[in-house]
């Protein structure tokens, strides 16, 4: 009765065209409350249940408040240094600063080109940069380099948002960003003052494991995927094999081999870092699960789409790469980004083979006496950290999803 | 289509011209079930073969052995002069010369309808992609599609993604174009529009084999019927004899079936 004279009155005005904005957004309200109504107080059961979700859902959030905001964060304004960057020389900051400036410049570059996902990326990091540079205790020093990073983000914004023709130089950026990157914390093979990896810790340690597993394993995942349905028996066998045994153990073994057999294989103690150990054992191990990801996204795709490729002559090359793969990706990236999401969190487990990791150096200051009993503390904000990093992943990928199925069913 | 397809309309009469596929004692098994059995045909150059026949009856493996997505066993299979053997430069050049329209469509969901259309001559042909587009607006504009060049096949009806499909097929520059039952996967409104375009590139002087159930299309468009059953041609004759005066009994059964 209700909603029928709401109809009628909405059609009574956009009959005699009068203020039909306010009155539509009228009628949006009480669509709200009515929906309001049906869903959460629609009988005694559910107004009980949504009485109690709502006590309780306040409890928590009062006590999370009164927690962050009364509670003495000492601990993490002591470490922060520590907990982000771990044993880097201070000296040589700067180079991650440039290293932050340049993937700044790049996440805005990309929000200004491509809009999409590239706006929560930039908010994202634009919103940790700008909580770091206001908190009262960070350093002057880097208040003002978090700035610059804002800072740049916009520029770059607002480059890519007038300059289309900065597409392929963006591109060309993000494919060298890594090496480059790497290039700036290790000091470019001596080019700069060395920094051996062992100086590593914290969140840099994190990322750099989490980024170039993540960028590893996929051209190997999808290699392996390829392969598992190659006509070769050789390469199809191997590729099984490999396949099977790496999904038949655990990743702690998996990491214990790395460090235990690489060193073997190549030769001696000094020919290879535990950092890069334990990089290869992630890359070899993640790239088994991917191919399994892959392979159902292969499957997935109707026969009649290689058999038109090979009709119009396609080559196998051409059939595989750009017919099918895009396809079998597109339809499998939730899979694929859920799994890069897993790598990120179980770098968590390098602590295991005595690297500081984020949560690896977050124990060890809380094992240290002078913070005893610290602990929520620091595992509330690694906890923050890494739930803002997956969020993020997911976020994106769903962005991603989106665009990429416009325009097909 | 003369200009962007470069068919020669022959003016010869169609006794005397080339033979431009010739099948000879073709053979060919899945396993244990014998689906081809020694199946004698030729198709000159411009005439249009249109085959019939029940369901299961070998007419798409028949016409998938000509473009070398079937195997076969024994006879030999000769398209344009080039003889169908493992080779695969031999089937590279048979793919080229032929063109194919499949029941399902299949074009590829993730690029634009004028990728689809002209990436297979960039790629295949070794084209400057201006003259591939050109030519691929060019076969768009005459299968009466222009204005969706930049949608996605998702966005297209089945007639309408059909027309692409024989327009990417086109592209190619075929000079043979097989179609496997390509109206019936079409809601039955949509089935004379690519009949339509069927019937024009026939009447351009396009080789032709068609699989189809659509008899009208075959009494009209067909210079030859020819009739499968269980892996054998029954009857292989004109429209006029094949309909009015058909020689076999199973044809006969057929027909009265189908009519
Ligand atoms: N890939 C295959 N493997 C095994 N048997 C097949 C395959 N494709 C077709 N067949 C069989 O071959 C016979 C002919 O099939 P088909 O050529 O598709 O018939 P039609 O197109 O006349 O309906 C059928 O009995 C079918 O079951
Ligand atoms: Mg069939």
């Amino acid at each position: 009765m209700y909603v029928n004279n709401i109809q009628q009155e909405g059609e009574f005005n956009s009959q005699l065209e009068v203020t039909a904005g306010t009155h539509l957004k009228r009628n949006n309200n009480s669509n709200l409350s009515e929906s309001l109504k049906k869903n959460l107080f629609d009988g005694w059961k559910n107004t009980l249940l949504t009485v109690l979700t709502g006590i309780f859902s306040l409890i928590v959030i009062y006590q999370v408040i009164t927690f962050v905001v009364t509670n003495n964060w000492d601990v993490i304004y002591d470490n922060l240094r520590l907990l982000m960057i771990g044993q880097y020389p201070i000296e040589e900051i700067w180079r991650l600063w440039i290293a932050l400036d340049l993937v700044s410049l790049l996440i805005g570059l990309t929000w200004g080109l491509w809009k999409g996902a590239g706006k929560a990326v930039a908010a994202t990091f634009g919103s940790v940069f700008f909580v770091f540079a206001v908190i009262p205790w960070t350093t002057l020093n880097t208040s003002l380099n978090l700035t610059a990073s804002i800072a740049l983000i916009a520029v770059g914004y607002f480059a890519g948002d007038r300059l289309d023709g900065l597409k392929i130089p963006t591109l060309i950026l993000w494919a060298l960003y890594i090496p480059l990157a790497l290039g700036l914390i290790t000091g470019f093979g001596g080019l700069l003052e060395p920094v051996l990896s062992r100086e590593w810790g914290g969140w840099l340690l994190t990322v750099i494991i989490a980024s170039i597993s993540i960028i590893g394993c996929f051209p190997l995942g999808v290699l392996l995927a390829l392969g598992r349905r190659s006509e070769l028996p050789v390469i199809r066998y191997f590729c099984i094999g490999y396949i099977e045994l790496v999904r038949g153990i655990p990743l702690i073994m998996v990491l214990f081999i790395g460090q235990l057999l690489i060193p073997l294989f190549l030769g001696g103690e000094t020919g290879i870092d535990n950092v890069s150990r334990a990089i290869i054992a992630y890359t070899f191990f993640a790239a088994a699960y991917l191919a399994e990801n892959v392979r159902g996204g292969l499957q997935s795709i109707p026969a009649g789409q290689y058999e038109a490729a090979q009709a119009l002559g396609l080559n196998k090359f051409k059939l595989t790469f750009f017919i099918i793969l895009p396809q079998a990706l597109k339809a499998v990236i939730p899979a694929l980004v859920g799994q890069f999401i897993t790598i990120l969190k179980d770098t968590s487990l390098v602590a295991i083979i005595g690297l500081a990791d984020f949560l690896g150096t977050a124990r060890r200051i809380s094992n240290n006496p002078e913070y005893l009993g610290r602990y929520m503390e620091l595992y509330i904000f690694v906890a923050a950290f890494y739930f803002i990093f997956c969020y993020l992943m997911a976020h994106v990928s769903r962005h991603l999803e989106r665009s990429l199925s416009k325009g097909n069913q | 289509m003369e200009e962007t397809l470069q068919i020669e309309k022959s003016t010869t009469p169609l006794k005397e011209r080339e033979d431009v596929i010739k099948v000879e004692k073709l053979n060919k098994h899945f396993g244990d079930l014998h689906v081809l059995k020694d199946i004698d045909l030729n198709v000159k150059q411009g005439e249009v073969i249109v085959i019939l026949g029940p369901s299961g009856s070998g007419k798409s493996t028949f016409i998938r052995t000509l473009n070398a997505l079937e195997e076969f066993q024994s006879g030999k299979i000769e398209i344009d002069g080039i003889e169908l053997t493992d080779d695969l430069k031999n089937v590279e050049e048979i793919r080229k010369e032929t063109g194919m329209v499949f029941q399902q469509f299949n074009l590829f969901p993730h690029m634009s309808i004028l990728r689809n259309v002209s990436l297979a001559p960039i790629w295949v042909r070794k084209w400057k992609k201006e003259k591939a587009e050109k030519i691929a607006l060019d076969l768009l504009d005459r299968v009466g599609i222009p204005e969706q060049a930049s949608k996605y096949p998702g966005q297209l009806s089945g007639g309408q993604q059909q027309r692409v499909a024989i327009a990417r097929a086109l592209a190619m520059q075929p000079k043979i174009m097989l179609f496997d039952e390509p109206t019936s996967a079409l809601d039955p409104e949509m089935v004379n529009e690519v009949l339509d375009v069927m019937q024009t590139l026939a009447e351009s002087g396009m080789t032709m084999v068609v699989v189809t159930h659509e008899m009208g299309f075959a009494r009209k468009v067909a210079d030859r019927l020819v009739l499968f059953d269980k892996g054998e041609v029954i009857e292989m004759a004109g429209p006029e004899e094949f309909f009015e005066n058909p020689k076999e009994e199973r044809t006969k059964a057929f027909l009265s079936q189908i009519l």
